[in-house]
């Protein structure tokens, strides 16, 4: 789960990471106001969205009096931010944050992530702030100090000082920089972070070290022991389908394509996305219901990808384990007989009882097309969508 | 031969009385697996499907020679039931559970590291099926009946994709040696490098299958491990060429985050170590099967 900048700030802080004065603002009024109360000639105002690239983007303005600080906000407010990291149909600007503006000396990039290889919490760094770390990573590899933490003990202080003087820290800073290391993994490691970014923490030209951009992402599952982080969601921010499939236990992700699937197993949903683009068409989601292919989920799944109107065929593709493929087959046909899909449906079920199931389908007197094999699926999924199949099918006309 | 399992190995489960690992413990026992008990804290002294329960892992391993131990604990619980079955001298654990947190991870493999590398506890999991050796035993949640016994190791991070690809194979007629899900979670006990290990040394396997997916580091280490280390053919597909970068695809570790993870740079990097890629999930199969014809010629 993501969280605001304006949030993640406040969590850091709670740990000692310094943050420069800063306020939330709803509307242009309050933030004119926010700035009012932070007092100073100079403020930041942010939009909150849930992505990186913000500044690139135009949701970051530097403003030297309230009216353009109303003004800014004005023109954010309600508004799409599009950067690079939330896709062509952007995010919605619902929140802005006003920040006194700092005197920037230095900028330095700081990262805490999982890392998969050690399987550790490791330290990101590099003196080269202000940039992307993928930029980095591409044009000053050299500027990047890495280091991981020993679980037992976590961060200890000479690793923190190592990391300072390797980011040519000033000994005066030494300090500072180390109680801010210890906060960002102390929070991290308390909070069941899975990423801590700040990009850029500024040394200021009178010698503090603070935290100018803040982004945390939390482990989903370890949300149950930490209400307080589970609170912060923003559901403006997630795509409206992902967030009511999650809501429902099913694991979702929407795509560009036209060709729904419903599978069960995450990696059979991608493999059978792969087959799909071999087979010349586009998937439209991704979507895993899970291990057991209950008529209740298998009826929310159809709900779900019918609810995407780009939508023009549907693959259900089942392995059935334990759930045998007579139970799936009768789950397929009570949930078509529930939900309303006006597109061809291919189905394909394997494992154990696939005959059973198959005669459950044929018997059913829905107009569904079957498949046995995984490719078969694929290229009558692809094949119905293009609408070139076999009449004898009763396939109804591609909307 | 098969590696971590076979028809000696004593099993609990722990978390035996809930609905779901009861009924798989029935199917373990059907299948042929020496289940010898359970384990449930406070429920010690219960029977489930006939075997006794125990309040520890302890007390089940010193009562009934347990060595392996299948994990059916609720997310929050099970880092700390996975590290009572290392400290209870368990030789093999499978962790079926599905969203344990990553930070509890990192302690259950920073805890088992106290143990010398011999007497360590090997865990495969967590969020996995579960490992079967054909004809012999199963341990986890897999139907039994579409794994013919045979000469394959399969190593797989999803369910019901490797369900995929051993019914391909026994569509074939071909049979696996052992089939060991590792998970799909980002931190996880055993890596592709870990159990190709096994397979390397088992010579009952002629043939390793891995089937890996986006996300994460371990395809490009079993890469860079088959290179140097392993005789054996190795087929291998990787799921998520479709994929969109930084997007979790259902498994917690299905997510594109840095170079190297994504499908096609994963086929690339296993191509170049000399492995055969099935292009697609429907030719694993018969991939497999065109490279036993040329090893055996």
């Amino acid at each position: 789960m993501d969280i605001h900048e304006y949030q993640a700030k406040e969590v850091l802080s709670n740990f000692g990471v310094t943050v420069p004065p800063g306020a939330l603002a709803y509307s242009p009024e309050q933030a004119a106001y926010r700035a009012r109360e932070l007092g100073g000639d100079r403020w930041i105002v942010k939009a909150q969205v849930h992505a990186g690239g913000r500044g690139k983007a135009g949701g970051v303005k530097l403003c030297n009096s309230e009216a353009e600080i109303y003004e800014a906000t004005e023109n954010l407010f309600g508004k799409k931010l599009v950067t690079h990291q939330t896709g062509p149909e952007g995010k919605g600007i619902y929140r802005v944050y006003v920040e006194g503006a700092v005197p920037i000396a230095r900028e330095i990039y700081l990262g805490f992530v999982l890392d998969r290889s050690s399987q550790r919490v490791m330290i990101v760094a590099s003196s080269e702030g202000g940039m992307e770390i993928e930029e980095i990573s591409a044009e000053r590899p050299e500027s990047i100090v890495r280091s991981t933490v020993e679980p037992a003990v976590g961060l200890q202080d000479f690793q923190a000082r190592e990391i300072a003087f390797a980011l040519g820290i000033e000994p005066a800073m030494t300090q500072q920089m180390v109680r801010t290391l210890k906060g960002c993994y102390q929070a991290f490691s308390e909070l069941d972070a899975t990423m801590v970014e700040i990009n850029p923490l500024v040394v200021t030209s009178d010698n503090r070290v603070i935290a100018l951009d803040a982004k945390m992402t939390f482990d989903d599952n370890a949300l149950f022991r930490h209400p307080q982080i589970a609170e912060l969601r923003d559901k403006s921010q997630e795509d409206p389908r992902e967030a009511r499939a999650a809501d429902r236990g099913l694991s979702y992700v929407g795509l560009e394509g036209n060709i729904g699937c419903i599978v069960n197993g995450a990696g059979l949903a991608m493999a059978t996305m792969d087959t799909i683009k071999l087979a010349g068409g586009e998937p439209a989601n991704f979507l895993d219901i899970g291990g057991g292919a209950t008529p209740e989920r298998v009826a929310k799944a159809f709900r779900l990808v019918m609810s995407d109107s780009n939508v023009q065929a549907v693959l259900v593709n089942i392995f059935a384990g334990i759930n045998r493929c007579d139970w799936v087959a009768e789950g397929v046909v009570q949930a078509l007989k529930e939900v309303q899909v006006d597109v061809p449906v291919v189905v394909r079920l394997a494992g154990t009882n696939v005959e059973e199931g198959q005669k459950i389908l044929a018997q059913s007197g829905l107009p569904l097309i079957r498949a046995t094999s995984l490719m078969e699926a694929a290229e009558r999924a692809v094949g119905a969508w293009k609408n070139d199949l076999d009449q004898n099918t009763r396939v109804r006309a591609v909307k | 031969m098969s590696i971590l399992l076979d028809r000696e190995s004593k099993v609990i489960v722990q978390g035996i009385t809930g609905k779901i690992a009861r009924f798989h413990t029935k199917d373990m026992i059907e299948y042929g697996t020496n289940v010898v008990g359970g384990v449930v804290p406070g429920k010690g002294g219960e029977t489930v499907e006939g075997v006794p329960v125990f309040n520890t892992v302890k007390e089940a391993v010193e009562a009934t020679g347990a060595n392996a131990s299948l994990v059916f604990v609720p997310p929050p619980f099970a880092a700390d039931s996975i590290m009572e079955a290392a400290d209870a001298g368990i030789n093999y654990c499978v962790c079926i559970t599905d969203g344990i947190p990553a930070q509890d991870m990192i302690r259950v493999k920073r805890y088992m590291y106290r143990y010398p590398k011999d007497k360590r506890m090997i865990l495969t999991g967590p969020n996995c099926a579960g490992t079967i050796s054909p004809g012999k035993a199963l341990l986890g949640i897999m139907p039994g009946h579409i794994y013919l016994p045979g000469t394959v190791g399969i190593i797989g991070r999803s369910g019901t994709l490797g369900y995929e690809a051993a019914a391909q194979l026994k569509e074939l007629g071909l049979g696996v040696s052992t089939s060991v899900g590792i998970g799909g979670d980002p931190i996880n006990g055993s890596s592709f490098k870990d159990i190709l290990e096994w397979f390397e040394k088992d010579p009952e396997t002629e043939v390793i299958a891995m089937i890996g997916e986006i996300g994460g580091p371990q395809e490009a280490e079993a890469a860079d491990y088959i290179k140097n280390h392993v005789t054996k053919p190795v087929v291998a597909y990787v799921a998520g060429l479709t994929a969109p970068k930084g997007r979790t695809m259902g498994h917690a570790g299905a997510i594109i985050s840095a170079f190297g993870e994504s499908a096609s740079e994963k086929v690339e990097i296993l191509s170049a170590a000399g492995v055969t890629v099935a292009e697609n999930p429907a030719v694993i199969g018969e991939t497999i099967a065109s490279v036993m014809k040329k090893n055996a010629a």
